[in-house]
């Protein structure tokens, strides 16, 4: 791996978003909307701003890892990936091209979304504003490095579509969003407990309770140690010859 | 040495490309066996010629290119690549791989293209453009990919190619979907690159671009019909041109 390559990656992974206003309105446009409707359906309820922090997480996390998953299936089918694998550059180096520049978008994800939440809709968080933001951006680069993952793992593009549902639904049912996880079934309560989601969701739900960055550590440490493992994952299993 | 039908062997040390006893098996499916796809293959790739890599559709020619550039896993055999072992990474920077369909990203211009690869093979902007000039493409520089015809976007995917001025080039059907004129520039392309010294092995269907090569691999269902020169073929077959020849390899076996 080098900086000069891994930079160079990512560079043209965000040339190519910028040629491409639909995925910047799906990263940005849509998770606006649906929050918008959401503060409308629940105008005059606390609703808002109970769950508005949730989905501050949660969007990010099913959205990028959806951008990350199309990005690179769209890598293997046009040969470029092939071809890449030809090439003087190390597979890490494509692993934290993505990363890097997916990251950047979570970034831009985050801060247009808290702040129409906040600014627009007058979401209020009871806890830090900036952890968050924090815990969104988090959550972004999460999905990232879950599609990246998932793709690397996939043999075909074929494979490749369906870890989509399969990674991310189960998080979904189990990351204490439809029930508390203390009112779980003890099985589903250790899988819970297995999801990188449920830590992202647990500090956001915190945060919206009042919160700060010293109670929602723990978990903020294990939504970035599964960042790292799913990209060292990624690159650990990404083939540079098939059968 | 290995000498198949009536080429002259290659001395040792002076081959790009030495295949030995190659056998690649691909999967077939769910549960099922694999087929084998290329059955036995010995042949050898001097260093500055143009080799065409010639076969029916299905016949393993992308399979044994994949197997040169280390991106297909081989069921048995050698494959060595500028005396080193197909697919290390010191060969990454020497050999050039131009895939079947093009393979440069869609969504950048042309340009774009060519300087996120420059930067990958540590090359710089002369290089981009000596690159463009070689496939005639400078006036279309600044064009996106997808506005392109599937002619123009091959020969983007060719330039990416030659940025890095490897010695070996390998190049799966490149002239496909091109017009005469085009085509011509190209195989004169080619003809200059292997002047300089470099190596091109090339695969087509179109037989007729035989004549265009100085030394000609025949595939047909994953076997080697012929390791020779045109002339030395058609003097083994009594044929008077390629096409002939390979029927005649065929139906004699
Ligand atoms: N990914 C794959 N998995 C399994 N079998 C494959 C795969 N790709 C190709 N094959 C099979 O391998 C054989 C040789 O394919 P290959 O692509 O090497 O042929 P080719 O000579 O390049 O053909 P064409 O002229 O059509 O490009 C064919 O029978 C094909 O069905
Ligand atoms: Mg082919």
């Amino acid at each position: 791996m080098s900086p000069r390559l891994t930079l160079a990656t990512a560079e043209r992974v965000l040339r190519q978003v910028r040629h491409d206003p639909r995925t910047i309105g799906l990263l940005v446009g849509l998770p606006c909307l649906v929050l918008w409707l959401i503060a409308w359906m629940f105008e005059g309820t606390p609703v808002l701003d109970q769950f508005g922090p949730l989905l501050l997480g949660l969007f990010p996390l099913v959205v990028m890892f959806l951008v990350t998953s199309v990005a690179t299936l769209r890598e293997r089918q046009s040969g470029t990936l092939e071809r890449l694998m030809t090439l003087p550059v190390g597979r890490g180096d494509i692993v934290i091209g993505y990363a890097l520049a997916f990251g950047a978008l979570a970034v831009l994800q985050a801060l247009v979304l808290t702040g129409f939440a906040v600014l627009v809709l007058g979401m209020e968080v009871a806890g830090a504003l900036w952890v968050v933001v924090l815990v969104a951006v988090l959550d972004g680069l999460l999905g990232t490095a879950l599609g990246l993952a998932a793709s690397a793992a996939a043999r075909t593009e074929f494979q490749a579509v369906q870890m989509m549902p399969l990674i991310i639904f189960p998080q979904l049912v189990t990351a204490g969003l439809m029930m508390p996880r203390d009112q779980m079934p003890t099985v589903l309560e250790v899988i819970s407990r297995a999801m990188p989601l449920t830590y992202g969701l647990e500090a956001l739900q915190d945060l919206a309770a009042g919160a700060g960055l010293h109670d929602v550590r723990g978990a903020v440490t294990a939504v970035a140690l599964f960042i790292v493992g799913a990209l060292m994952l990624g690159t650990a299993t990404l083939r540079r010859s098939t059968r | 040495m290995r000498n198949n039908g009536s080429g002259q062997p290659s001395e040792p040390g002076r081959a790009a490309v030495r295949v030995d006893g190659l056998r690649v098996v691909r999967p077939a499916g769910h549960r099922r066996p694999g087929i084998e796809v290329l059955r036995g293959i010995d042949a050898t790739v001097p260093r500055g010629q143009v080799v065409g890599l010639l076969g029916p559709s299905g016949s393993g020619k992308t399979t044994l290119m994949r197997t040169v550039v280390g991106v297909q896993q081989i069921t048995a055999g050698t494959v060595e690549v500028l005396d080193r072992p197909a697919g290390e990474e010191s060969l990454r920077r020497r050999v050039g791989y131009v895939t079947q369909s093009p393979s440069v990203y869609a969504d950048l211009s042309v340009v774009e293209n060519l300087r996120y690869f420059a930067r990958l093979v540590a090359v710089g902007e002369d290089d981009v453009a000596r690159s463009l000039a070689e496939v005639d493409l400078t006036a279309l520089a600044g064009r996106r990919v997808s506005t392109l015809s599937g002619g123009e976007a091959s020969r983007v995917s060719l330039a990416v190619a030659l940025l890095a001025s490897p010695e070996l080039l390998v190049l799966d059907e490149p002239t496909v979907g091109l017009d005469p004129v085009l085509r011509r520039d190209l195989w004169d392309l080619f003809g200059r690159l292997a002047a300089g010294g470099t190596t091109l092995l090339v695969s087509s269907h179109v037989m007729d671009e035989a004549q265009r090569c100085d030394r000609l691999l025949l595939l047909r269902e994953g076997h080697l019909l012929a390791d020779s020169t045109l002339a030395d073929l058609l003097a083994r077959t009594g044929a008077s041109h390629v096409e002939a020849a390979f029927l005649h390899l065929v139906e004699g076996r």
